[in-house]
């Protein structure tokens, strides 16, 4: 489905390496199967030929790995970034986590990724291969016939409300330029704050109670770039990869929200590499959306060194009785 | 483990009333580290701090909790006691059980019981405190006043003449203010400009003294003794060091037709002037929004008269960086506009005017020649009504004016319409007041000697409606003493407005972080002990900028600021707080959070070496707070996404011990 082709990526990747630009390049590598896609960092020609891969399930958001990467590697790294991925990469940028100087950013244009669960909804489990496409091609051990998918059945569900097809960084782009998109990603919210608070709190308690404690939200977070986290000190009582009680697994992701809030870009990398399919986005997405009617609109790393509303102060912010009003409803 | 003294006061009957302070005591004295506990009646004498000083002592106490007022109020005295016993004074804690517990309850077990839980707070802080020494900083011997009328005027030669260099920041062109507008003064009616002019001129001479005119406060940073700060000197296309204020450019100039401000609009002046003419410094400025040659390139007349070459054409705004060791602010105040009160038809008839204008249309350098001249016709009034309260005292709910009485419009009023009587005996003048507020010395006497001696009527009612009909202006009001209305059809209307802080106060707040009230006026440190200073160390406060002041108060508050400023300035060292934050540099990754919310730039980065567990090295980027910078206001460990930032004395692992103690 994707409208830019994996050989226009091959093709500058190569070209990067071979005219010295990039002594990396950080993209998706093939894994065991069709849909499990890994980043990976390329240091040559002929491996990038062989394994590297651009298609509808490279959800994967690189920013991050610049954090680590422009430390450990020697010489430049070439990113590709969505445009998604590129406001992490701002917000990075803005908290200074990484040496711009050492990136070489190449924005790539997305129609969006799909979901592999939505595909194995449909296909059943035991897929075998597939081929990407306007129609997905899946094709399964347990049957010879080829089942057709249209790919934009099974979006992945930040991909269904895409906030934006503009690349807000890069030093090259691959493909067309698109606009930041008037999308719907708040009525999820709304249906949330429209339930009754029990009801909320019964959604929630179902959600998180499945939270298994495998910390991959946080460990994919372009927002948590702490040194240190505090869940990973045994002092905290709550480092514990298993959550040892309901207090704890709430906590732990309620913690979080109000940690990235104001940072977060809504990449939505928490709710996609969830193993237990917890809706985690819209815990951020609460506190983006409550922003934005306090303090008017703000998009987290739309710009580099924008001053988050929670960080900064006017004198037209709002008062904090009515803050308590709007979360009182 | 801490070894903890407790020290519960009485405070008279003040908490002893409302708290079982035996109880308190008793409760406390199981608190982990507790190993002693007493009660006393009142703590902050000296048998109170002989007792806390030998307990010290004789128990080796590490650390103490005193249980009385707010530490607003005696913790520097326990701290003192504590460190005349040998202990460091900040593992010292106040658990404030008076304004916190005994004055705002009336129930005794309610009382005592919140006491205990406020004492048990205090003492699980004590128990993760750590002795804190304080570092100092220098001064730099200079300071910086802001704003050139009487009150600045004062407070620099006071500085000066103590020794110490002062910078005055006007932002006109001449400094002055609104005094040098004023015709004669109360309560003793000498000529302002007689009494002001020479202090002008002691100022422009003074070689302590330097003034920047026609110059604003672009930015303020730093802190007490060490403030930096960038002055805008605008661009008066004039060279100041050459003008000779000969005035011959002006006399040629021929742009006749620019409003003069400094006789309120009342007539013209050119667009190179100089507002008067003891105008220090006597320097030319041209005004550019009515210069030819500025605005379109033609004319060039005032560069061809002048001998000394002193206009310049090509001038630009010019920043200057200077370091201070105090700031005075001395800003003044303005009349209020007298656009929403169009019942008293200020802006229909020319014949209502302000008492700022009436001044101006008085005095002998005015637009009248010292005549007094109804602004429409030129016509010599007969009846003159003055209208006292125009925007002072009114209703909260009001948004036309202000709450507050404006303090000086009752005895001006009385010295015009002295003034009046007396040099035009045959002028009938009357004046419209709610109350006649006289409290100065010899201002009751004056404003009697108006009524008995110059025959002036004093109606006590308000003015409903000024109408101007014909060549006369109706005013309608209320007698309330007589219980009547009247009508009076008076030539002249002189509105005593309400006076407002300078619009300049409210930005230069937000530089100084200093405070201000709803009105604008700067709040002090303390209503009636520190009057003179703002609750930011370093900043002081002079004249009308605090609030109305007339002629006398201002000069003696320029005074004590002046002290105030000459007692900070005269120290070599001053000694910081030690309450300041610092950073982790294992946990802080750099990311600026703490530098943007940071109001005093006391955090820098710098990127630091790390050596990592297989022998490499890491360059990371950390933040360093500057302690001398720092005023230990907190903002930035809250705003640190990785808890890197800590405050000492109010650690983030302190705060939580209360709270949990609190809790339990």
């Amino acid at each position: 489905m994707q409208k830019i082709t994996r050989d226009v990526l091959v093709e500058k990747a190569v070209s990067l390496l071979e005219n010295g630009t990039v002594a990396n390049v950080l993209g998706w590598r093939k894994g065991e199967f069709d849909y499990d896609i890994t980043p990976a960092v390329f240091t040559d020609k002929a491996d990038i030929e062989a394994n590297f891969v651009w298609n509808d399930f490279c959800g994967a958001n690189f920013s991050k790995y610049l954090v680590q990467k422009t430390r450990k590697l020697e010489g430049k790294i070439l990113v590709f970034l969505k445009p998604c991925d590129t406001y992490s990469f701002n917000q990075l940028l803005t908290e200074h986590r990484f040496d711009r100087e050492k990136v070489y950013a190449v924005g790539v244009s997305c129609e969006g990724m799909v979901d592999i669960d939505k595909i194995k909804a449909i296909a059943g489990d035991g897929i075998s291969k597939i081929v990407c496409g306007e129609m997905i091609e899946v094709s399964t051990v347990y049957s010879d016939e080829v089942i057709k998918i249209d790919a934009k059945d099974v979006l992945e569900g930040r991909c269904e409300s895409c906030k934006s097809k503009k690349h807000v960084a890069y030093d090259e782009l691959l493909g067309e330029e698109g606009d930041v998109i008037d999308s719907n990603r708040f009525d999820e919210v709304a249906k949330l704050e429209a339930m009754t608070p029990d009801e909320r709190f019964a959604f929630w308690q179902e959600q998180l109670s499945k939270c298994i404690r495998c910390n991959a939200c946080r460990d994919i977070c372009p927002a948590c770039t702490c040194e240190n986290c505090v869940f990973n000190n045994p002092n905290s009582g709550v480092e514990n990869k298993a959550a040892a009680n309901s207090f704890e697994e709430k906590m732990f992701h309620i913690i979080r929200a109000f940690h990235v809030a104001g940072r977060c870009t809504d990449c939505g990398e928490c709710s996609r590499v969830c193993p237990q399919n917890i809706p985690l986005h819209l815990l951020n997405r609460k506190f983006i959306k409550d922003m934005d009617s306090f303090y008017g609109e703000y998009q987290a790393g739309a710009e580099v060194g924008s001053r988050a509303p929670l960080v900064n102060y006017t004198t037209e912010d709002v008062e904090p009785c009515d803050v308590f009003e709007g979360g009182n409803e | 483990m801490q070894r903890i003294g407790v020290f519960v006061c009485w405070c008279g009957s003040n908490i002893a009333g409302t708290v079982d302070v035996v109880a308190v005591a008793e409760a406390l004295k199981s608190e982990p580290g507790v190993v002693f506990s007493a009660n006393y009646q009142y703590m902050c004498s000296q048998a109170g701090q002989d007792l806390i000083k030998d307990a010290i002592k004789e128990h080796n106490l590490t650390g103490i909790v005193v249980c009385s007022c707010s530490p607003r109020m005696h913790e520097a005295t326990f701290r003192k006691t504590a460190a005349a016993a040998g202990l460091n004074p900040y593992m010292v804690e106040i658990a404030n059980i008076r304004e916190q517990c005994s004055w705002v309850h009336k129930d005794m077990p309610v009382g005592t019981e919140k006491a205990i839980i406020l004492g048990k707070a205090a003492v699980a802080k004590v128990n993760l405190n750590t002795p804190l020494v304080p570092g100092e900083s220098p001064v730099t011997k200079r300071a910086l006043v802001i704003g050139g009328g009487i009150a600045g005027i004062q407070t620099a030669l006071d500085i000066a003449d103590a020794g110490f260099e002062v910078d005055i920041v006007e932002k006109q062109p001449t400094i002055g203010g609104k005094m040098a507008q004023l015709d004669k003064t109360f309560p003793t009616l000498d000529c302002a400009a007689c009494i002001l002019t020479p202090k002008m001129v002691d100022v422009g001479q003074h070689e302590k003294i330097r003034i920047f005119s026609y110059s604003e406060v672009e930015a303020v940073k730093g802190f007490v003794g060490n403030f930096d700060v960038t002055i805008k000197k605008k661009a008066r296309y004039v060279k100041e060091e050459l003008c000779t204020g000969c005035g011959d450019c002006v006399s040629k100039c021929p742009m006749k037709k620019v409003p003069n401000e400094f006789n309120l609009g009342m007539d013209n002046r050119k667009a190179i002037y100089i507002p008067f003419a003891q105008a220090v410094p006597k320097v030319a400025t041209i005004d550019a929004d009515y210069c030819n040659m500025l605005k379109n390139g033609k004319c060039g007349v005032c560069a061809k008269f002048c001998q000394a070459g002193a206009i310049d054409y090509t001038q630009k705004d010019e920043l200057i960086e200077e370091k201070y060791g105090a700031i005075v602010v001395a800003t003044g105040y303005n009349p209020i506009s007298m656009d929403k009160f169009d019942e008293f038809a200020y802006n229909q008839s020319k014949d209502v005017i302000t008492s700022l204008e009436f001044e101006r249309l008085t005095n002998a350098a005015g637009p009248t020649a010292g005549k007094l001249l109804r602004p429409s016709d030129g016509k010599h009034p007969e009846k003159i009504v003055f209208v006292q309260c125009v925007g002072s005292r009114c209703d909260a709910c009001n948004e036309k004016g202000k709450e507050y009485c404006s303090k000086i419009c009752c005895m001006y009023t009385a010295k015009h319409a002295m003034l009046t009587r007396d040099k035009y005996p045959d002028t009938d003048v009357t004046v419209f007041y709610i109350d006649v507020r006289t409290p100065g010395k010899n201002f009751d006497e004056f404003y009697r000697r108006a009524v008995e001696e110059f025959g002036v009527h004093y109606i006590k009612g308000m003015v409903g409606k000024v109408s101007p009909e014909g060549d006369k202006l109706i005013v309608q009001a209320s007698d309330i003493i007589a219980n009547k209305q009247i009508k009076i059809d008076a030539d002249l209307v002189v509105l005593a407005a309400a006076i407002e802080p300078d619009k300049s106060a409210r930005p230069l707040a937000t530089m100084l972080t200093a405070s201000m009230d709803t009105n604008d006026f700067f709040t002090e440190a303390h209503p009636k002990l520190r009057p003179v200073e703002s609750p930011t160390a370093g900043v002081f406060l002079s004249g009308a900028c605090q609030g109305p002041k007339d002629i006398p108060e201002t000069v003696s508050q320029a005074g004590a600021a002046a002290s105030k400023v000459i007692g900070l300035l005269a120290k070599d060292k001053l000694t910081g707080n030690p309450c300041v934050a610092h950073s982790n540099e294992m946990m802080c990754n750099g990311c600026s959070s703490c530098e943007r919310v940071c109001p005093y730039g006391a955090i820098t980065y710098e990127d630091k070496e790390f050596r990592m567990p297989d022998r490499t090295t890491l360059v990371r980027r950390i933040a360093v707070v500057n302690p001398a910078v720092c005023q230990g206001c907190g903002c930035c460990t809250v705003a640190c996404p990785s808890g890197a930032m800590d405050l000492k004395g109010f650690a983030n692992n302190q705060i939580i011990a209360e709270v949990d103690a609190i809790c339990k």
